[in-house]
């Protein structure tokens, strides 16, 4: 059903800014009342520069891309057929609202199960800040549904 | 956080405290997809769930994953973890209610640091694992 072709397939690279409010929805959104995430005072009364970015926030920083959908389009595929099946941060340095931060991802792997039924995409971000210095590495695999594994 | 762990004090085995989150609502969806840019419509558009065989929408894994990261800053200042990571066992749906949990797995060195691995986790109302989680963590 997917193209191992696209093994190795990097995409464009594009830069963002973490912003203050979207960490205060994406906080209420999680139940996180912790006000160094919404009280700069706070943040650097916990000894943080500015307000940190809670640890999946990565997410919303990943998900601001210009190009949003470029992996299902890639792999030509279904928004309704994708499911997630693994994510992993590495955290190398803290990020903060403010930061201007530069997201490159690329398909790493891509391979199935159960006789086609089950595709699994393996894709790894790095996410760098404006000094050029890695602030994390981020790896998801996404999982699609084959609704026509089995039929002829 | 005055009161964080120290390495030293810290034993494999040892657990964190606990988080149960109130169940899962579809406010709680439509935050989600706005807060996080994860605007697939299955977590907050029936109809769209239902065209794609599912009864109802089911909530985002990284929501659950969120919830990992909270028990993880719950127990230790955010500054202090080094990953966070997941495998996504089971879907997550509207109503559950959600137990996030923790326990030392490893006491180690990496990068000239002392570390704690965790394992941490989702389980849902009927018991069952929704997520199956490490984090490893920096400790004094």
């Amino acid at each position: 059903m997917l193209d191992k072709k696209h093994i190795g397939h990097k995409f464009n690279a594009f830069t963002t800014t973490v912003e203050a409010g979207k960490i205060r929805l994406f906080c209420k959104a999680i139940g996180e009342e912790n006000e160094i995430y919404s009280d700069e005072k706070a943040a650097k009364a916990a000894g943080y520069r500015a307000i940190p970015a809670p640890p999946t926030f990565l997410t919303a920083v990943t998900n601001d891309d210009p190009d949003k959908g470029g992996l299902l389009r890639l792999l030509n595929v279904d928004i309704g057929l994708i499911l997630h099946g693994e994510q992993h941060y590495e955290y190398l340095a803290p990020v903060h609202v403010g930061d201007r931060i530069t997201c490159q991802s690329q398909v790493m792997d891509i391979y199935d199960k159960k006789g086609g039924a089950l595709w699994f995409v393996v894709s790894e971000t790095s996410l760098k800040n404006d000094a050029g210095k890695d602030v994390a590495k981020a790896r998801g695999v996404t999982v699609v549904r084959n609704p026509n594994a089995g039929k002829a | 956080m005055a009161n964080a762990p120290k390495f030293a004090d810290v034993k494999v085995g040892d657990e964190i405290p606990k988080i149960v989150m109130p169940p899962i609502s579809r406010h709680q969806l439509a935050l989600y997809c706005g807060g996080s840019g994860d605007h697939n419509p299955i977590h907050v558009d029936i109809d769209f769930a239902k065209k794609f065989g599912f009864k109802d929408v089911f909530a985002h894994g990284m929501l659950s994953m969120a919830f990992l990261g909270r028990v993880v800053t719950g127990w230790v200042p955010q500054s202090q973890v080094r990953g966070l990571g997941t495998r996504f066992t089971s879907i997550t749906w509207v109503g559950d209610v959600i137990t996030v949990s923790g326990k030392v797995t490893a006491k180690r060195e990496q990068g000239g640091e002392k570390v704690v691995d965790l394992e941490v986790k989702c389980t849902n109302q009927n018991g069952q694992d929704t997520l199956q989680g490490h984090a490893t963590v920096a400790l004094a």
